[in-house]
């Protein structure tokens, strides 16, 4: 089967309601089928990859440890979009330190997360075959 | 032009799934090609036969249906989504342990690889959701 750029835009809070769930569960699959993968954080959906998530008040599954797990389905493109991080008040320091390991650089570390303008952003998404948003 | 439709939001609530059906009947009739519509979130309970809205609006529901049946398109229902929500077919109600099942005709429960196929057969994928 033929391989596609899939962009996966985040635009929602963690909670409060499934979307950001969902869309984690879409890319897994678009990973599986060895898809061109990469995923947006923009708006709300910046708080997806917060550092120190806890749902103990609300009952609700904390998943996200699986965004921790993207790097080992070869997916290493996450673009955090900057003016979304600034407007709320954010910096890289608040993130995951999302990593994959290069094979073909003796499995170092390297960072996952790409911050980028909305105009670079604009610029990624044009460059896309499929743009799935959630 | 092939053309693969996901919808992501219930019918009523939202207008997302009465748009999809609008965008598809016209596709169709410009001579396009629907290759798949796949229902996602709650979309999924667009493809409950057990939905019953007053006499004097649109049945959301029947309309995709009627459009599968005479156009012969593929609507999938995510199984994943489907199971949160209480969406069933007659083999995985039993399977679940279920007293029935409630999916419509025309639709077919199936994993979200479905989703990521269509995106890559289709030459466009729009998504119809909040």
């Amino acid at each position: 089967m033929a391989t596609k750029k899939f962009m996966f835009i985040n635009r929602k809070a963690p909670y409060g309601t499934v979307y950001a769930l969902e869309s984690l569960e879409v890319v897994l699959i678009g990973a599986a089928f060895e898809q061109d993968v990469s995923l947006a954080f923009i708006g709300d959906g910046v708080y997806q990859i917060a550092k120190g998530q806890s749902t103990d008040g609300i009952g609700m599954k904390n998943f996200s440890p699986t965004y921790k797990a993207l790097g080992d389905y070869e997916i290493t493109k996450l673009y955090v979009e900057k003016e979304s991080l600034e407007a709320r008040g954010l910096t890289l320091d608040d993130l995951m330190p999302l990593v994959w390991e290069d094979e073909d650089d003796d499995y170092a570390e390297k960072p996952s997360i790409r911050l980028v303008s909305s105009a670079e952003l604009a610029e990624v998404f044009d460059d896309q075959d499929v743009v799935l948003s959630f | 032009m092939k053309y693969s439709i996901m919808v992501n939001e219930g019918p009523y609530t939202h207008q997302a799934s009465d748009t999809a059906l609008h965008f598809c009947k016209a596709a169709l009739d410009a001579g396009y090609e629907i290759f798949r519509v796949f229902f996602y979130h709650d979309g999924v309970n667009n493809g409950t036969r057990y939905t019953v809205p007053p006499q004097d609006d649109r049945n959301i529901q029947k309309e995709w249906s009627k459009l599968a049946e005479a156009h012969e398109i593929d609507l999938v229902i995510c199984i994943a989504a489907a199971q949160r929500r209480g969406i069933m077919d007659a083999d995985e109600a039993k399977r679940q342990g279920l007293d029935g099942d409630n999916i419509a005709p025309g639709f077919r429960i199936s994993g979200l690889g479905q989703l990521i196929e269509g995106g890559i057969i289709a030459d466009r994928q729009l998504v119809f959701g909040d």
